[in-house]
């Protein structure tokens, strides 16, 4: 316990930047990769057949192993100098998430009852206002999950960016495996799990705060 | 007004849903249209608002092409009511009828004017249930908040897809009486779908009879009860229509035309009968022969006469049967 006090001492400041360093990855590949997902999944669904392939697409990028996908970045972003670093990790994490927030996001508004649709429709809404208004609100429980999903992801993945410099928390992980420090591998991946949790908790208020009140049961 | 003139709606691969139809709903009348699943009835009634397409042929709303108008522009000018209420379970109650008015750009004050005068002609509090949402009201409430949606922006044209079909037969009914109620005051022209014989007896000035998209008949309630047209009209309407047009008059019109019995004031075991029952429900009653005598008495209570089950026959052989549209609905 004494070492742990003392490596804390020493290290605490360290890697709190080093959360910050991963929130700021993760965090502006998140919205990066929203303002793609949910105008595409919305977009999908008036698109069967491009939905599908869409779809397809996004899971096989899920399927590719992150340190594959992270060491492909470097050839690419070799060619506009940015072969390591912050870039390529961000592009990496900005495909990982796409899956969860356009599938969530589609199947979320494809399952909104279809006589409120109808209804809507029938009222004389746009199309535009009957997203805003309708569509989009009652979807929201089932897209807010689909983000939740991708930022957890993405916080767990974005520990492998370490490997290509982008630094963030997993500069801990990988640097304690290659001192065997095992403080260093352990205080990396408690780090990892308790943002992983924090993040995961305000999403989920945010969820439960603006989802309508008579859809949530 | 809405005219139909010959209709038709065919799918891709040459099914035909609605078939050339031609007919007209006066303005402040309510024409329902009647047929088994798969008549083309709900594709007609959603081929007014442009929901569905129109194949050939056209629909004309007071005197308007209804393709000449903007799609969206018309919809707004036509109440539009489905079964299931379709309420946005994400608005208030508030929200949900005053979407259209919002759509138009009302002014708040004018909004909250407007919603609080039609909750007062459903005899809901506007006070009370204007912050709640859908769920935390019953289902008969919900469809009457659906028919006010409706009535928000005060269309002249009012479309109702089986609007109280999901509800139960006691409060059905009494939300019928309301609805007929309430039209009386805004007469509003309205096409109603149903395929419940007696609400469309009860609710329309005229019925469309429809099968496989095309009009077998197309008249008022008690002339297609009294002359179905063809064998299909006959069968719709059951063995039994001969009962069912008598829910069209009540004991007041029988007694305007053939009197009521005298009164046998040496039989002590009566039952009395308010004279604006209908002489469905009051023939019903004679058969249940709950007492010896029925005496018919007005909304004062003053006896009129009694009436007996040969009085209710022989109005129906000459009266009904002999003058169909005698009676007209008002």
């Amino acid at each position: 316990m004494d070492k742990w006090m003392k490596f804390l001492e020493v290290n605490a400041p360290r890697i709190l930047d080093l959360a910050i360093e991963h929130t700021i990855l993760v965090g502006l590949a998140i919205l990066v990769a929203l303002i793609i997902g949910v105008p595409l999944g919305i977009y999908l669904t008036t698109n069967d057949y491009l939905a599908e392939t869409v779809l397809q697409i996004a899971s096989v990028m899920l399927t590719i192993p992150s340190i594959a996908l992270f060491g492909v970045m470097i050839p690419v972003f070799s060619i506009v100098n940015q072969g390591i670093g912050f870039v390529p990790a961000f592009v990496a994490l900005v495909l990982y998430s796409q899956l969860p927030i356009i599938r969530n996001t589609y199947t979320a508004i494809r399952n909104v009852n279809p006589e409120m649709r109808d209804a809507a429709k029938g009222l004389g809404m746009k199309t535009s206002q009957r997203l805003l208004r309708v569509e989009i609100p009652n979807a929201f429980p089932i897209i807010m999950a689909g983000i939740r999903t991708a930022v957890v992801l993405n916080i767990g993945i974005g520990v492998i960016a370490a490997y290509i410099g982008a630094g963030g928390l997993g500069v801990l992980i990988t640097q304690g495996i290659s001192r065997g420090d095992n403080y260093l591998i352990i205080s990396g991946s408690i780090a990892v799990a308790i943002l992983a949790m924090i993040a995961d908790g305000i999403l989920l208020f945010i969820q439960k705060r603006y989802t309508p009140k008579s859809i949530a049961n | 007004m809405i005219t139909f003139d010959k209709t038709t709606k065919t799918y891709e691969g040459g099914v035909t849903a609605v078939d050339g139809v031609d007919f007209t709903v006066e303005k402040g009348n309510i024409v329902v249209l009647l047929g088994p699943s798969g008549c083309g009835k709900t594709t007609l009634l959603r081929m007014v608002n442009r929901l569905e397409t129109i194949s050939d042929g056209k629909i004309t709303i007071d005197g308007e092409d209804s393709m000449s108008l903007d799609q969206i522009a018309l919809r707004r000018k036509i109440g539009y009511v489905i079964q299931s209420n379709g309420l946005f379970p994400n608005m208030t109650i508030e929200e949900n009828v005053m979407i259209v008015p919002d759509l138009l750009g009302w002014k708040k004050k004018e909004k909250r004017e407007r919603f609080n005068k039609l909750m007062e002609m459903i005899g809901l509090s506007g006070e009370k249930f204007g912050k709640r949402y859908p769920h935390e009201l019953s289902g008969g409430q919900q469809q009457r908040i659906g028919v006010i949606r409706a009535l928000a922006a005060d269309p002249p044209v009012m479309l109702m897809d089986e609007p109280f079909g999901a509800l139960d037969p006691i409060i059905r009914e009494k939300i019928q009486d309301e609805f007929l109620q309430i039209q009386r005051e805004v007469k509003k022209t309205i096409l109603f779908v149903s395929h419940d014989i007696d609400e469309a007896i009860k609710m329309a000035d005229k019925i469309v009879l429809l099968r496989g998209g095309e009009v077998m008949q197309y008249d008022t309630p008690s002339e297609m009860l009294v002359r179905p047209k063809n064998e299909f009209v006959r069968e719709f309407f059951g063995k039994d229509r001969a009962i069912k047009s008598l829910s069209l008059h009540t004991i007041n019109d029988l007694q305007e035309v053939i009197g009521l019995a005298n009164m046998d004031e040496t039989i002590s075991d009566t039952i009395t009968i308010n004279v604006n029952h209908d002489l469905r429900n009051t023939l019903s009653m004679l058969l249940n022969q709950e007492a010896d005598q029925v005496i018919v008495i007005d909304d004062e209570g003053n006896k009129l006469g009694a009436i007996t089950i040969d009085i209710v026959q022989k109005y129906l052989h000459f009266e009904i049967k002999a003058k169909p549209t005698l009676v007209q609905k008002g």
